[in-house]
């Protein structure tokens, strides 16, 4: 092993992450019923939330309408809401048993979390496919432009990737569906309202601000604002945005490769 | 080439084996329970060894540990010469594993469960659909290869995970309560499978059951477990005689535990055990 060349061992490490995400797509492809139930949720959030939204006067977005604003916010919710609950599903196959044997097999197990992130950034794209069409229906003005579709799918794949394998972790240290239930509930609401998602950083307390400030969310949101409307601007760049984001990924993926044996024990 | 296997312990040929399988002590706990206490084990090349002993006995607690999922607390174990603390996934790499819950996944069909395998093992691309035609043939499920492994009976699923465990050619077969909610049909099938195996590839076996006729019928040696300690290792015939003339394995157990084999097992034991057998049909 020590003596096969980088090149050998880094398409076997390849073919290992595709063994993982490959069996998921076929999965997700054979039985789409939920990446449509839930498209419902950010069109609830657009259409109830963001018509009302837009009409309190106070919200002074930096430039077009709150709607405008909106957009974004609830793609990115989307991306986090459908990425979050990846670990129960994890814990489900450990349950089963398949789990057991993603295990036992040699692939490193930086691997198999890849495989698992990898295939959530499919969610999140056909979650992002809904968002964009229903944002279209709702007259806000999409960049089609392909330089800007390129930066969403990397946006959307990089977000989906990230909170999975944050998910992933949760459930490495609560085990079991139960509490991962309770606690994933508690996670995901501070993720999203302490974030610039559904109103901008400035109107926030200093103390909210700073946690803000630190979280991946808001990086994911502010990227998706530059590329996802027209004229679309960047508050912190987004080279920034997917710098923080692909380092987020990377540190979590290596954290929840650690903690992945935990589950089989 | 593997030497033929002597079914007689006492032969003098059996010394010169190949050891597989070795453990010195291997104890694991979790906080104040001993799980498995100072199990000392050797398994020759091409054996077929069962661990018997009641729900609880610690059975699975030491297969998880040869596997490498458990990380033992003391004592020392070495799987085809490679230590088990050292690099576990050279370990992995020389194992086949079945476990008592269905590694098959219901979701996806034969084939694919298979592909996922060559793909994880590292089968190379050129090989990988003969490899994969080969194991689905051996287990005699080509035909089913492409129906959703949830629609499959439990021997099949039995059946596939074999395949899915020996795709890459391991030195040593490890399988938790490989027959149980099997009906006997089903669990003689199964039991051919793992002595082809044994036979036409050399395969090592170790496998965990609580069903006295089926260490009988498959194992060339079992060692008897209760309460995390290995207390009896020998052939089956050896076992018996020991205790009289006409004495089962069942004789044997309880002569050498003061425990009947049924006996034993908490909830969540209990509990696993219906949901295997409910998930195998």
């Amino acid at each position: 092993m020590a003596n096969r060349s980088f090149l050998a061992r880094l398409l076997t490490y390849l073919t290992q992450i595709h063994a993982v995400a490959d069996t998921e797509f076929r999965k997700l492809r054979r039985d789409p019923s939920e990446l449509i139930t839930r498209a419902v949720q950010p069109a609830i959030w657009l259409i109830l939330f963001g018509e009302v939204m837009a009409n309190v006067r106070g919200l002074s977005t930096d430039n077009g309408s709150y709607l405008d604003f909106l957009a974004p916010g609830i793609l990115a919710q989307s991306v986090l809401f459908s990425a979050i609950f990846y670990g129960i599903a994890v814990i489900w196959e450990r349950d089963l048993g398949v789990l057991h044997r993603q295990m036992v097999s040699p692939a490193p197990r930086t691997a198999l979390v890849f495989g698992k992130a990898l295939a959530s950034g499919l969610r999140g794209l056909v979650q992002g496919f809904f968002v964009y069409v229903l944002s279209a229906l709702l007259g806000i003005k999409l960049s089609l432009s392909l330089f800007d579709l390129a930066g969403a799918i990397a946006l959307i794949w990089l977000g989906s990737a990230l909170f999975s394998t944050f998910s992933l972790i949760i459930a490495c240290i609560v085990k079991t569906r139960d509490r991962f239930m309770g606690i994933g509930q508690v996670l995901t609401m501070p993720i999203f309202f302490a974030s610039n998602a559904i109103y901008p950083i400035d109107l926030m307390p200093p103390w909210l601000k700073s946690i803000a400030i630190g979280n991946p969310l808001t990086y994911e949101v502010d990227g998706l604002r530059a590329v996802m409307l027209q004229g679309g601007v960047t508050r912190y760049g987004l080279g920034t945005d997917v710098a923080i984001l692909a380092a987020a990924t990377v540190i979590s993926v290596l954290i929840a490769a650690r903690l992945y044996p935990r589950l089989t024990e | 080439m593997m030497p033929k296997i002597l079914h007689d312990a006492t032969d003098p040929m059996f010394a010169e084996k190949a050891t597989v399988i070795e453990t010195k002590d291997l104890t694991k706990e979790f906080g104040s329970f001993t799980a498995v206490n100072a199990v000392t084990l050797s398994v020759n090349a091409g054996e077929i060894f069962g661990l018997i002993g009641p729900n609880g006995a610690g059975k699975s607690t030491l297969i998880k540990m040869l596997t490498t999922l458990l990380h033992p607390t003391r004592g020392q174990a070495s799987i085809a010469g490679i230590d088990l603390f050292a690099d576990p996934a050279q370990i992995r790499a020389r194992i086949g594993y079945v476990p008592q819950l269905v590694s098959a996944d219901g979701n996806l069909t034969g084939y694919e469960n298979l592909l996922m395998s060559a793909r994880l093992y590292d089968i190379p691309h050129a090989e990988r659909e003969d490899v994969i035609a080969d194991a689905l043939a051996r287990v005699e499920l080509s035909d089913a290869k492409d129906r959703l492994v949830q629609h499959y009976s439990g021997g099949m699923i039995r059946r596939l995970e074999i395949a899915q465990a020996m795709l890459h050619k391991p030195a040593v077969l490890f399988l938790d309560e490989p027959t149980v909610g099997l009906d006997p049909v089903a669990r003689h099938a199964v039991w051919q499978h793992l002595r082809d195996l044994r036979d036409d590839i050399g395969t090592t076996i170790l496998l965990t059951t609580h069903q006295m006729d089926e260490a009988d019928a498959l194992c060339d040696r079992i060692g008897i477990m209760h309460a995390g300690r290995l207390d009896s290792v020998d052939t089956p015939a050896a076992l018996k005689s020991a205790i009289g003339p006409d004495a089962t394995l069942d004789d044997v157990f309880a002569a050498l535990t003061g425990h009947d084999l049924v006996a034993g097992g908490t909830l969540s034991n209990i509990r696993r055990e219906r949901q295997s057998v409910r998930s195998h049909g």
